[in-house]
């Protein structure tokens, strides 16, 4: 088979993640592609924790509809679980001697009790491992990295010394061993190794796969403070920006960590920062500077469930009205959203390139769940991306600098402290060219010109959005972020039903791409736009800025889309 | 300090946008203060950068021809932080007042003081929020009748900025007048030769909205703190700062120490991680490598 999804569910604390990411590692090694998804609780111990992993031996789009294969850890997890599942999934779970005390038997469900608990405690003298002795059935009873996944243990453990090693060779051993003893497989889901043969990836999550994109954008500052589910971002530049001579700053607080984007950025630095929704939230004030004062500077925002508070480690898209019209005044500024983990490098590179060209704050926007989720992806070549720097200003020795200088695009060449006759005064009043502060109704009327001037250009400059599928539809979808992937395979899986649809992927947000929006919505007879959020904030944008009428199809659950899903809103559509 | 000019007087630091303080503010003398002390330090127009946030005092930078960074209300200390960390070549300056540092910027000043962030901090303290026209501040005295407090502020106590930077963690603080501009621009320069964060409470009064704290009332008030008190010693810096003798203020360098500065450490963690401006690429990206 070449696509298989298996979810393990459990109390967080467990080593649920981490046997997850254990068994993503070592099917990528063995040629398989992969696609994770977790949830967890905010607290740091006991809760619901779920790590779910698609294996395929193609590209994988989204994370999936459903499962085929559950493993429950303890009852919490079976009874969240049970709806899904459906005749024709598999389940394995603790039992007996750990949580679930009665057997479960399930219509059409091949059930396969496995006592992880029991043998974690009394064969292995070590609770902890109980992980493994799952991980161990897993790869066992569906063929998926068995070798692989122990090399990978070898390697991971080596350094704690060699009990350690054969602590969890005999964990993974023992899950192995239980299955082969007492079963005989009856599900027929078997993953077996894929194609190895010229594939160089590599394996990387949502969060530092934007990360590494601003590394190869060339940047050298990062302030932020910590933020669920943001923080791992700043986590892997911690370690990259130092290599490269870089500075990362731990903010006091999100003003602070702008702020010092900001003020790094006038002296020189390509900076950045990484938030979530609230953090965003208290940046509105220095976005608003940023864009008056025509700062590059680059903000990763991703999307947790709002407002407030609201859901931190949950899935939701709904900071695009914030990211897009935040602040007060008319600010001018970029949005980019990623739709998967390769994206999320590439549209780094994006936002670093657009916030230097323009002189303008980007906001690139990802979610929780891409955030989170690691995916084995084509190792991104460095010379593939082009790289752009802001437009200096060349001392001339005779004229005075004028910071903002009317020119044709309204970008005007900026010069950085130490520049000889460069001097000028960064800042958040109107002002006239010389960067004097000027309130006349002429300096506040270009001025506003100018830098909503440069978006127009942005429009044009910017790849136009990739339009899947061709000729006339009955639907056409349009979306957003990391509902993107999920479009992709619903619009494939319809199209192989015989239905006429398309869908249009955008990866600028804003300013949009007008033109081929509506071109685009031309050769469909209607617009459905799937979101994770209550007010249907893309199809409101949409409707606002070109006029055509979408569908709109929010759901705000604290979960992404599953390509099902969006397929039976096609089909209902039609 | 790092930026050096030989030849500027302090007139030429003096940028040609007209002053918008009201006549007798003690903001000029502060600006007058200011430019005397870079001319003796010789920082330059070009490596030299002043940051402020909002209010009136926060205005100086414009009437200055260095770079500046006239940025938002309460967040002149992380903008000029970025500044000094992305560059720390700049000799950077923060100027601003008692309501932007302490009250809406209160939130930065201990980070940045105990970080010992490399800056050098300039208040301008009058005891009111000026551009708002006249309501009580952070160091108001306690009862201000202002413009939201007609009745009088019913806080019990006011900031006391020395006392604050000193247990902040701040490696240099200092008191002066404005009405002094010698003995202030002497503090000033003091302030920004010190290594590391640097804060000079300046009693600045305002004419126009503080009818109490007014320049008559600290004219006679100021005396210079004992010629055998030892700036070393915190606890008796702090003594200094919260027991003037009654009706009294003390002007001078209250404390000073040697601490590794923000730059400083940065530059070790680098040196720890290896640090190289033109390591490949590639070597990043193979770390996600299976």
């Amino acid at each position: 088979m070449s696509d298989l999804i298996i979810r393990i569910g459990g109390e967080g604390g467990e080593g649920i993640i981490s046997a997850g990411d254990m068994v993503a590692e070592a099917a990528c090694r063995s040629g398989l592609e992969v696609l994770t998804f977790k949830t967890f609780p905010a607290e740091i111990r006991g809760g619901y924790a779920m790590y779910q992993i698609r294996f395929s031996k193609d590209k994988i789009l989204s994370e999936g509809t459903g499962f085929q294969v559950f493993c429950a850890f303890n009852q919490e997890a079976l009874d969240k679980n049970k709806k899904e599942l459906i005749p024709g999934t598999v389940l394995i779970y603790d039992f007996p001697g750990g949580d679930i005390e009665q057997e479960v038997k399930m219509d059409g469900v091949v059930t396969y009790p496995l006592p992880m608990s029991k043998i974690a405690k009394k064969d292995l003298d070590m609770y902890r491992a109980k992980n493994m002795v799952a991980l161990g059935a897993l790869s066992y009873m569906f063929d998926i990295a068995k070798e692989d996944l122990k090399e990978l243990i070898r390697q991971k453990f080596g350094k704690k010394g060699q009990a350690v090693v054969d602590t969890n060779l005999k964990a993974i051993e023992s899950g192995e061993n239980y299955m082969k003893e007492n079963y005989k497989k009856t599900d027929p889901y078997t993953m077996g190794l894929g194609n190895k043969t010229g594939k160089d990836v590599i394996i990387i999550s949502g969060n530092e796969a934007a990360g590494l994109g601003a590394m190869i954008a060339g940047c050298n500052f990062l302030s932020a403070y910590p933020i669920t589910p943001a923080t791992e971002v700043a986590n892997y530049m911690s370690s990259a920006l130092p290599k490269r001579d870089g500075t990362l700053v731990q903010a006091e607080d999100e003003m602070a960590s702008l702020a010092q984007v900001l003020g790094a950025s006038y002296a020189g630095a390509k900076a950045m920062t990484s938030t979530s929704g609230p953090g965003l939230s208290l940046m509105q004030e220095l976005l608003g500077y940023a864009s008056m004062a025509e700062l590059p500077c680059v903000i990763v925002d991703v999307q947790r469930g709002g407002p407030s508070t609201g859901l931190p480690t949950k899935h939701e898209q709904s900071d695009l009205f914030m990211a897009v019209h935040g602040g007060h005044g008319d600010a001018s500024r970029i949005v980019l959203s990623a739709e998967n983990v390769a994206d999320a490098i590439d549209l780094a590179v994006d936002a670093f390139n657009l916030a230097e060209k323009y002189q303008i704050p980007v906001i690139l926007l990802t979610d929780g769940s891409l955030g989170f989720r690691t995916e084995s992806v084509a190792r991104p070549d460095p010379k593939k991306y082009k790289i752009i720097n802001r437009d200096r200003y060349k001392p001339n020795g005779s004229d005075k600098y004028l910071r903002y200088k009317l020119t044709e695009n309204g970008i005007s060449p900026m010069s950085q402290p130490g520049d000889p006759g460069g001097a000028y005064i960064s800042t958040g009043l109107e002002h006239a060219e010389s960067s004097a502060p000027s309130f006349t109704p002429e300096d506040h009327n270009r001025m506003l010109d100018k830098r909503f001037g440069k978006l127009k250009d942005v429009v044009d400059f910017y790849p136009a959005p990739e339009v899947q599928g061709e000729g006339q539809a009955d639907v056409g979808v349009i979306s957003w972020g990391s509902t993107l992937g999920t479009v992709r395979e619903a619009v494939n899986m319809a199209r192989k039903e015989g239905l006429k649809v398309k869908a249009l992927h955008p990866k600028l947000v804003w300013p949009l791409q007008e033109k081929q929006i509506l071109a685009f919505a031309a050769t469909c007879k209607k617009i459905l736009v799937p979101e994770v959020n209550k007010q249907g904030q893309f199809a409101e944008i949409l409707r606002g800025k070109t006029g055509i009428n979408p569908i709109s199809y929010p759901i705000y659950g604290g979960l992404p889309f599953s390509p099902k899903q969006i397929l039976e809103k096609i089909k209902e559509a039609m | 300090m790092t930026a050096t000019a030989e030849t500027l007087k302090a007139k030429d630091y003096k940028s040609d946008i007209r002053v918008v303080w009201c006549p007798g503010c003690g903001d000029y003398g502060v600006l007058n203060a200011v430019q005397n002390a870079f001319a003796a330090l010789k920082l330059t127009i070009d490596n030299t950068v002043c940051v402020s946030g909002i209010g009136c005092s926060s205005r100086l930078p414009y009437f200055l021809k260095t770079y500046g960074f006239h940025s938002l209300h309460g967040r002149s200390l992380p903008v000029a932080s970025g500044v000094k960390l992305a560059n720390p070549n700049l000799e950077v300056v923060v100027f601003g007042g008692d309501g932007d540092l302490f009250s809406i910027g209160g939130g930065h000043f201990p980070h940045v003081a105990r970080k010992n962030t490399d800056l050098t901090c300039v208040m301008m303290d009058n005891h009111v929020y000026g551009l708002t026209k006249g309501q009580a501040s952070p160091t108001s005295t306690p009862g201000t009748v202002g413009t939201l407090t007609p009745f009088g502020t019913p806080d019990p106590a006011a900031v006391n900025p020395l006392a604050y930077s000193l247990t902040y963690g701040a490696t240099f603080v200092a008191q002066g007048f404005s009405g002094d501009p010698k003995g202030l621009s002497q503090t000033v320069q003091q302030a920004i030769s010190h290594k590391g964060f640097s804060f000079v409470n300046i009693i600045s009064p305002c004419l126009t909205f503080n009818k109490v704290d007014t320049f008559d009332f600290f004219k006679d008030s100021f005396i210079d703190l004992p010629a055998d008190h030892d700036k070393s010693n915190l606890v008796s810096a702090l003594d200094k700062a919260v027991n003037p003798p009654a009706g009294k203020l003390y002007s001078g360098i209250f404390f000073e120490t040697q601490r590794p500065t923000l730059v400083e450490n940065l530059k070790k963690i680098n040196q720890k991680a290896k640090a190289d401006k033109n390591r490949d690429i590639n070597t990043f990206i193979d770390e996600f490598k299976i």
